[in-house]
């Protein structure tokens, strides 16, 4: 992957060994570390970094929106991943436990600890994203 | 970052994947996940100059179950895709347990479970419940295919039976019996996403009378390979199930493991825990079994 020649600079390298989820993107729908997949073998396959969740220029994605409402970046380094992870959570799972979320966040670390936001801002973005009447279901 | 230099080949046919392997055979390997090779190349752990790429081969990614022939994994199918198959929650819970828990969703929605075998890590978190099941691995090459049962696939750490040019293009899983049950569980120091410290896996049936028709009981991470406890087996086969019988059987597969010292848990613990472990599951697969064996029993 080439962020800086795409002028995409919102993922994240972090341990560069798969270990950490900061180079979290969807290859397919899926979450998979980027730092593992050869670009190659990306060619022709369609990928989401965290540039394109965003509807519009002017608009966030309700994660993000549930991310900046919370408080859930600290230093923001793993918050790319941590959102690209949320939205393979939440496109599987709409409405997870709180369980749930923390094991959908098991590949993502935070060196600032700040999990307890980031947990709370992805119970957010469910409701968000679910809406009135799947809340209830 | 990579610190060497490769050439990826990209075949689109098992036979092009195949002659590539052939011709390159000097120094070449596979790729399909990447989860556990692209790291070794990173750290410069691995030099090779060929890589050849399984992903564009058509009709490996595939997982189907059939009750004639059971489950059937495809060389490039996905540790969370075996995972998300209703039958395989069903049918296969071991594996299916081993496919959601190990690693990260990451690595689950990238490595394949065919590559988690053919590393031959004696960690390796599907080899437990797939030696319990008794799988076969199904080896390709230019010749032909072999079916290796998988009981005789390990060789040692980081090695298998698997010969230069062949590739696995399936792992095939036979349909449980009737009154079954299985299980696979496993400890991290850290938590699940660490590399398995101890893992044991069990899978067994029922007779008529509620004798244990067949059992299998197997390891990961307490020896040089995935590890069977055939003294265990031999002794609940054909036995009437009790608690004193499974804490010997789990006696004896604790006193099969030859586990080492290292930082993931010390021999000793290791040893204690496949004691623990093994009651444990055997407990699991008969509670299984004997509900099975209360549904099933008005049809027996």
């Amino acid at each position: 992957m080439a962020p800086a020649e795409l002028n995409l600079t919102g993922t994240k390298v972090g341990c560069n060994q798969g270990d950490c989820g900061a180079c979290t993107v969807l290859l397919e729908g899926r979450s998979v570390s980027s730092c593992l997949t050869l670009a190659m073998e990306a060619q022709g396959r369609p990928i989401t970094t965290i540039e394109g969740l965003a509807p519009s220029l002017s608009e966030l994605h309700p994660i993000q929106e549930a991310f900046v409402q919370t408080q859930a970046v600290q230093c923001g380094f793993c918050s790319a991943g941590m959102i690209m992870s949320a939205k393979h959570l939440l496109d599987h799972n709409p409405h997870p436990s709180e369980a749930e979320i923390r094991q959908g966040l098991s590949g993502n670390l935070c060196r600032c600890t700040g999990y307890t936001k980031v947990v709370e801002a992805i119970g957010v973005a469910a409701d968000k994203l679910g809406g009135a009447s799947a809340k209830e279901a | 970052m990579a610190t060497s230099h490769f050439a990826l080949h990209q075949p689109q046919s098992l036979s092009q994947a195949l002659d590539l392997l052939e011709m390159h055979r000097a120094s070449v390997r596979l790729l399909a996940g990447g989860t556990d090779l692209v790291p070794k190349l990173k750290v410069g752990a691995l030099k090779v100059a060929n890589l050849v790429s399984l992903q564009g081969v058509p009709g490996l990614g595939a997982v189907a179950f059939d009750e004639g022939q059971g489950l059937v994994i495809g060389g490039t199918a996905r540790l969370a895709q075996v995972a998300a198959l209703p039958e395989v929650k069903r049918l296969y819970p071991g594996l299916a347990h081993a496919c959601s828990v190990m690693a990260t969703t990451q690595i689950r929605n990238m490595g394949t479970v065919a590559g988690n075998l053919a590393n031959a890590a004696p960690s390796a978190d599907t080899a437990a419940p797939l030696l319990a099941y008794d799988a076969r691995v199904t080896a390709t090459n230019k010749k032909g295919s072999r079916d290796i049962p998988l009981a005789q696939f390990f060789a040692g750490p980081g090695l298998s039976v698997l010969e230069p040019g062949e590739i696995i293009t399936a792992i095939t899983v036979p349909p449980p019996p009737p009154k079954s049950g299985s299980a696979y569980q496993r400890l991290s120091a850290r938590s699940q996403v660490d590399i398995c410290a101890v893992g044991v896996a069990a899978s067994l049936s029922l007779d008529g009378q509620g004798r244990l028709a067949h059992c299998r009981l197997a390891c990961a991470s307490v020896a040089p390979t995935p590890l069977r406890c055939l003294e265990a087996e031999e002794m609940l086969s054909g036995q009437a199930p009790g608690d004193d019988l499974l804490d010997r059987a789990a006696q004896a597969a604790a006193a099969a493991a030859k586990p080492i010292d290292d930082m993931r848990a010390s021999a000793a613990y290791r040893r204690q825990m496949v004691e623990v472990l093994s009651r444990r599951v055997l407990a699991t697969c008969l509670a299984q079994a004997a509900s099975l064996a209360q549904a099933q029993g008005g049809a027996a």
